[in-house]
């Protein structure tokens, strides 16, 4: 259903990705998992055909999304939905009516329909209450409900989560891997997750991904993944400092620098 | 980097800026037909744009409108033309200080609102969720807000012009003893139709730029805070600047 094979990407000269390949299978739950700047987010990003690969391709339905037209991605967009990190809700809208943005958009349903199409999404994530709050009086769990609900209110055959657990309290983390295994066991939704909450992930996911430095150094079932003796995959699921996948940013020589050693070439300040 | 590097970056840069802004005016005027069949969201944006910037023109209109009179009375009375006043207030107003001062205050005011709030979206991800949910952010958002703005401007201008003519008459009038009949009779006899012509093509052609300008830097903003107010100063930087270029070259091109 989505395939990423041998995704080069490049920000300038930094290159994120350097062969990719991942593959999220129709009505199953994917992990994508990894350190912070591993190109997550990015990867989501050249699924949805926001940014195009330097080289090797991403599909969706069998179609390359870097070769769509805008009106053909559009398509294939209103057949998606996507939570962003930050909910990224309307912010001129009110609640209900940021969930029933893209049903007034698409479709020319009744008003009562609208309103009961909104209200069950709502209820779903149990912000019905809220339907007539702005998005400022939310607070950042509510907003990623209130943008859960919108996700899912057109009912997309693939759902697309960046980062879903994110700031949520234990219980409205709780309803929320409820909801995106439901939606995925009862509607046969294609999800796919990007998350650092390796519990959470462990509990929903059928396939995990686990990227490193620009490649997939992991991949399988949660439990395949629990019981790989991989440096990389230890030192992440553990939480380790120390391994392959550095925690410092490349920086000069921690006591030359607090010392001042060859200050002007390693770019410290003399004054 | 060689010393003549950055001059190139400049021109080219600003070739390249020009060409940017060119076709993305081109973008949006493609997408100003299918958001014209949305009526609402035009008359929302004329009512952001247009009546919340009613108090201040009309401010500025009565204030601009009593220094021309007293200006004006000052120098028609130096030859004995003060009954001329009416006639230099309403073709000072029409033709140039009207659509010249209100496209100015329509970008402090209204282009700056327009850059800022279309920036926040494009910095907290609105602009790309609605992509997301295929929803073309350019004809949902920046085209409602081009054409409210191209709307409001010319009614702005009318409505400085007649605040402004009410001001230099209080001040010519009812201060300076100027004749009332002699004010509205000569303005009435002198001021043609090409006049208001003018005034209103210069206001239609300033309301195009600085809303053109307020949704191009508002949809390329970079988005961070930072960047949000660079784009809000150089909206209006760059449309008080381009209103005074095009005003020169359109009075050069009806005189």
């Amino acid at each position: 259903m989505v395939e990423v094979k041998g995704v080069h990407y490049a920000v300038g000269r930094r290159e994120i990705f350097a062969g990719l390949d991942v593959v999220a299978r129709r009505g199953r739950i994917t992990a994508i998992m990894g350190p912070s700047g591993t190109g997550k987010t990015t990867l989501l990003r050249l699924i949805t055909g926001q940014t195009a690969p330097t080289s090797g391709e991403a599909r969706v339905w069998g179609e390359r999304v870097s070769s769509l037209t805008q009106r053909d991605l559009y398509a294939l967009r209103r057949r998606m939905g996507m939570l962003f990190q930050n909910g990224a809700l309307l912010t001129d809208l009110d609640v209900f009516e940021n969930v029933a943005f893209p049903v007034r958009e698409h479709t020319n349903l009744s008003e009562p329909l609208i309103r009961e199409l909104v209200l069950t999404k709502l209820h779903a994530v149990g912000l019905r209450g809220a339907a007539r709050l702005m998005p400022a009086e939310l607070s950042g769990g509510m907003a990623r409900r209130v943008a859960l609900a919108r996700a899912v209110v057109m009912d997309p055959e693939l759902l697309i989560y960046d980062e879903p657990f994110v700031g949520l309290d234990p219980i409205s983390m709780g309803v929320i891997v409820r909801l995106i295994r439901q939606m995925n066991r009862v509607l046969g939704i294609t999800s796919i997750v990007v998350s650092h909450d390796v519990h959470e992930l462990a509990a929903i996911a059928d396939e995990s991904y686990l990227l490193s430095q620009g490649r997939c150094v992991a991949s399988g079932s949660p439990e395949e993944l629990h019981r790989s003796e991989s440096e990389v995959v230890r030192q992440f699921l553990d939480g380790v400092a120390d391994g392959p996948v550095p925690f410092h940013y490349p920086a000069p020589d921690y006591r030359d620098q607090l010392l001042g050693v060859g200050r002007r070439a390693q770019g410290g300040r003399a004054q | 980097m060689s010393i003549a590097a950055p001059r190139d970056g400049l021109l080219t840069g600003a070739l390249r800026r020009v060409g940017a802004v060119g076709v993305f005016f081109g973008a949006v005027l493609v997408q100003c037909v299918p958001a014209l069949a949305r009526p609402r969201l035009i008359v929302h944006q004329i009512y952001n744009a247009g009546a919340r910037s009613l108090i201040i023109i009309m401010l500025c209109g009565l204030f601009v409108g009593m220094v021309l009179g007293l200006q004006g009375f000052d120098l028609l009375q130096r030859f004995g033309s003060e009954d001329a006043l009416g006639v230099a207030a309403a073709l000072g107003l029409l033709k140039e200080l009207g659509p010249v001062v209100t496209a100015l205050l329509f970008a402090g005011r209204a282009g700056t609102a327009l850059t800022s709030e279309i920036g926040l979206m494009r910095a907290t991800d609105q602009l790309t969720a609605m992509q997301m949910m295929a929803v073309d952010p350019l004809q949902r958002i920046v085209a409602p807000r081009f054409i409210g703005g191209v709307i409001a401007m010319p009614l702005l201008v009318a409505i400085f012009n007649l605040v402004g003519l009410f001001g230099a008459q209080l001040v010519g009038v009812q201060l300076m003893g100027v004749d009332a009949g002699a004010y509205w009779s000569q303005m009435q006899g002198a001021v043609q139709l090409n006049d208001v012509q003018e005034g209103f093509i210069k206001s239609v052609v300033f309301g195009t730029a600085c809303s053109l300008v307020a949704v191009y830097e508002g949809y390329h903003t970079e988005p961070t805070a930072a960047g949000v107010g660079l784009a809000t100063t150089r909206t209006v930087v760059t449309s008080s600047v381009l209103t005074l270029l095009l005003d020169y070259i359109l009075t050069a091109a009806f005189l």
